[in-house]
């Protein structure tokens, strides 16, 4: 049985503002994996995480990406997200007046509404909350808070853990999730994406620094620089970029 | 324009005209149509004489420019002052109106029919120049509260009248103020009684119909010692290419340990893309916080209208008295608004909290004015005062004038202020939840408004809601 990869991008060309970012892209991810994309500031990490989740900001001139075997790109952002697509964003927004909860709750209600399937009450969905956080080991304390309103750089990344957790994507990217936390709060939220870790669910992680791939071990990496693939590996990857940088990189041939 | 502006610049959805055979007075004014307007409601001497004082008053002062409003110069002789529905006999019961004027009311969700009427909710329809039916009024009188047409009160209720008109707002406060008491058609008229907690939610809705004609709105509100009471306004009006005035006064008076809650849902036709027609909605409303720990509470919901020049206000008398103004104004294509309150604390103890919530889309331009006194008298008043602004789209504009004049060195004083704009990136994290492009936008204004709403009656918080086309956030989560 011949199954098509969950995620499969060719040759992506993306602009921002008829600036070229990324010239060029090809990654292949099945489900149950964990890729991780490192590269320097300014390589097109986050463009790529931002394209794939559909910011409007960014044009795509070229290449192809089939989702799950539709045309990804012919989706609007909201119908991406429906469809199990989520970005845990690099900083995330907050919106005043509107409990996290409450906010949690239309979003799952899009999603299950999108599904054909009946929206949950409040009550109801108090339940599936309480649920998910003691999965991963959280207390209830942010849920009546506004979204992301005074929230400390730590506190915005575990909200974004605790939204992928929720709403349960099949594709969960991970946009430098990392930066702003300290080792406490690295554990925290490495341990709670390890629980989440599913046969049915792929990450892709997007990182500047080897450290979160110590505690969420990916099965690839990917060096991204200049806008191009220009290595692949295992694990170990990692530990080489650590030790040598990323300038050894550029120098050499393109590798793909 | 952008994709969020489209979805704030909805198209108006109350701008038919009922299609009624009515009276209008040609358009002028002089002390004749003065007299005109006080025979056909049936006035005693004493309100004429009134009303031609303040007609004298007003030939004298001139229309005050200081607003951040820009528009053409209005001709007063080209109104008519004067527009009602043509009825036969005397109405003697609610079955009597017009079913023209039930139809209208019906379609602008104001059900004035007995079997109909909102529950829990007493209303008052003013249609043009005149009140059409009140409803609920047998069931008020039980507990002593007097729910009328203001034309009623004056012949019916005269010594409470004389006793309280132009108490709180004079004929000469301003020159809108003095031509609205020269020429004042209708409006509501409470009165609730010492000890009393009115039992519904009291209600008028002022629709506008006839063409070239101002509508002068007066409303007159005395909770008297102890008693409680709860009041909305509602408005619209048709689509039209001319401007047409509201000159609204509106005055209440609290006495001791009484509150009265006034409401307004605000939504006269705002004018089109282009700026052409639109009400002119130029407001006078004053409360006074008369007796001890008495509390007069203004939430104001602000979408129509073309030009909105109104600072509901409160004169804090009582000692521990307690004044309040939440508000929440929108401007989108060419709107303009220059709104606020005044709180004026007299007595000891006063408090006061300013909540001001403005939304500019489109072209919209968006003020907060507001004057916070502190009297020498007035030993350890506070204000608290929060004014955000929202912008939607760059081409919108938002301002903010706040007057604080402290002359008692016991007063506490808090001020914030914030803009913030609504931007693709904040549409893009709630689109990427899941969520479309409208339900993001609402949330967002919601959440930005939520302090406002929450101060409405929840029947008109929903319909506060709908206005907006934004969803309430539920009671639970």
């Amino acid at each position: 049985m011949s199954v098509a990869p969950m995620l499969e991008i060719r040759d992506l060309h993306v602009a921002i503002n008829g600036t070229e970012i990324l010239r060029g892209v090809d990654l292949t991810m099945d489900r149950g994996t964990v890729h991780a994309i490192m590269g320097p500031n300014g390589s097109g990490k986050s463009t790529l995480a931002q394209v794939l989740a559909g910011h409007p900001a960014y044009e795509v001139t070229a290449g192809t990406v089939r989702y799950e075997g539709q045309d990804l790109l012919d989706m609007a952002p909201e119908e991406r997200a429906r469809a199990g697509v989520f970005l845990a964003f690099q900083y995330p927004v907050e919106v005043r007046g509107i409990t996290n909860s409450y906010f949690l709750r239309s979003a799952v209600n899009a999603i299950r509404k999108h599904k054909g399937q009946p929206e949950l009450d409040a009550l109801d969905f108090l339940e599936v909350l309480e649920e998910k956080l003691k999965a991963i080991g959280w207390d209830d304390s942010f849920l009546n808070r506004p979204v992301n309103e005074g929230f400390s750089g730590g506190e915005k990344k575990r909200n974004e853990i605790l939204q992928l957790a929720v709403l349960e994507p099949r594709l969960a990217i991970l946009d430098e999730t990392d930066s702003g936390l300290d080792i406490d709060a690295l554990k925290t939220v490495a341990a709670a994406v390890n629980t989440l870790r599913s046969p049915a669910r792929a990450f892709l992680v997007v990182t500047h620094y080897q450290r979160l791939l110590d505690h969420i071990t990916p099965d690839f990496v990917h060096v991204l620089a200049d806008g191009r693939m220009v290595r692949s590996g295992g694990p170990e990857l990692a530990h080489e970029l650590e030790a040598k940088g990323y300038d050894w990189l550029r120098d050499g041939a393109v590798v793909s | 324009m952008t994709s969020i502006e489209a979805q704030v610049l909805q198209p108006y959805k109350y701008g038919f005209e009922t299609n009624i055979e009515s009276e209008i007075v040609p358009p002028g004014l002089n002390e004749d149509v003065i007299r005109l307007i006080s025979t056909k409601k049936g006035e005693p001497e004493w309100m004429l004489e009134w009303r031609l004082k303040a007609y004298r008053q007003w030939v004298r002062t001139t229309e005050p420019h200081w607003a951040n409003v820009r528009y053409g110069p209005i001709d007063y002789q080209a109104i008519s002052y004067y527009a009602a529905p043509k009825r036969g006999p005397e109405l003697t019961s609610l079955s009597d109106v017009d079913p023209k004027l039930i139809e209208t009311f019906d379609k602008l969700g104001i059900p004035i029919e007995e079997q109909k009427r909102l529950a829990g909710v007493a209303v008052d329809a003013v249609f043009d120049s005149v009140s059409v039916a009140t409803t609920f009024r047998a069931e008020l009188a039980k507990s002593g509260v007097i729910f009328c047409p203001i034309s009623e009160a004056i012949r019916e209720h005269p010594d409470l009248v004389r006793e309280y008109l132009g108490s709180v707002v004079p004929a000469n406060d301003n020159f809108f103020a003095a031509l609205n008491s020269a020429v004042f058609t209708d409006g509501s008229f409470v009165y609730v009684p010492k000890g009393v907690r009115c039992p519904l939610e009291l209600s008028t809705y002022f629709r506008i119909n006839a063409r070239a004609t101002g509508q002068f709105e007066r409303t007159l509100i005395i909770a008297d010692a102890g008693s409680y009471v709860s009041y909305l306004e509602g408005c619209s009006a048709p689509t039209r290419d001319e401007n047409q005035l509201h000159a609204a006064v509106v005055e209440l008076v609290a006495h001791d340990d009484a509150t009265i809650k006034y409401s307004t849902i605000q939504n006269w036709y705002p004018g089109d893309a282009e700026g052409r027609g639109g009400i002119y909605n130029f407001v006078t409303k004053r409360g006074k916080c008369a007796g001890r720990r008495s509390k007069i509470s203004w939430t104001q919901v602000e979408t129509g209208s073309a030009i909105t020049w109104k600072y509901p206000g409160c004169i804090l008398q009582g000692d521990d008295s307690i004044g309040e103004f939440y508000s929440v104004a929108v401007t989108s294509q060419r709107q303009q608004a220059d709104t606020g309150t005044k709180m004026i604390h007299l007595g000891r103890n006063t408090r006061s909290t300013i909540v001001s919530k403005g939304i500019s889309a489109g072209l919209g331009q968006n003020t907060y004015r507001g004057l916070v006194k502190i009297l020498k008298g007035a030993d350890g008043a506070r204000n608290y005062s929060q004014c955000d602004s929202m912008l939607i789209g760059d081409r919108c504009g938002a301002h903010t004038f706040p007057y604080i004049d402290v002359r008692n060195s016991t007063a506490i004083m808090e001020h914030e202020a914030s803009t913030s704009k609504i931007g693709e990136d904040q549409i893009f994290y709630l689109r990427q939840r899941g969520l479309s492009a409208e339900d993001a936008v609402s949330l967002i204004v919601n959440g930005f408004c939520k302090q406002v709403f929450r101060e409405l009656p929840m029947e008109f918080a929903v319909e506060a809601q709908r206005l907006l086309g934004i969803s309430l956030e539920g009671s639970v989560g």
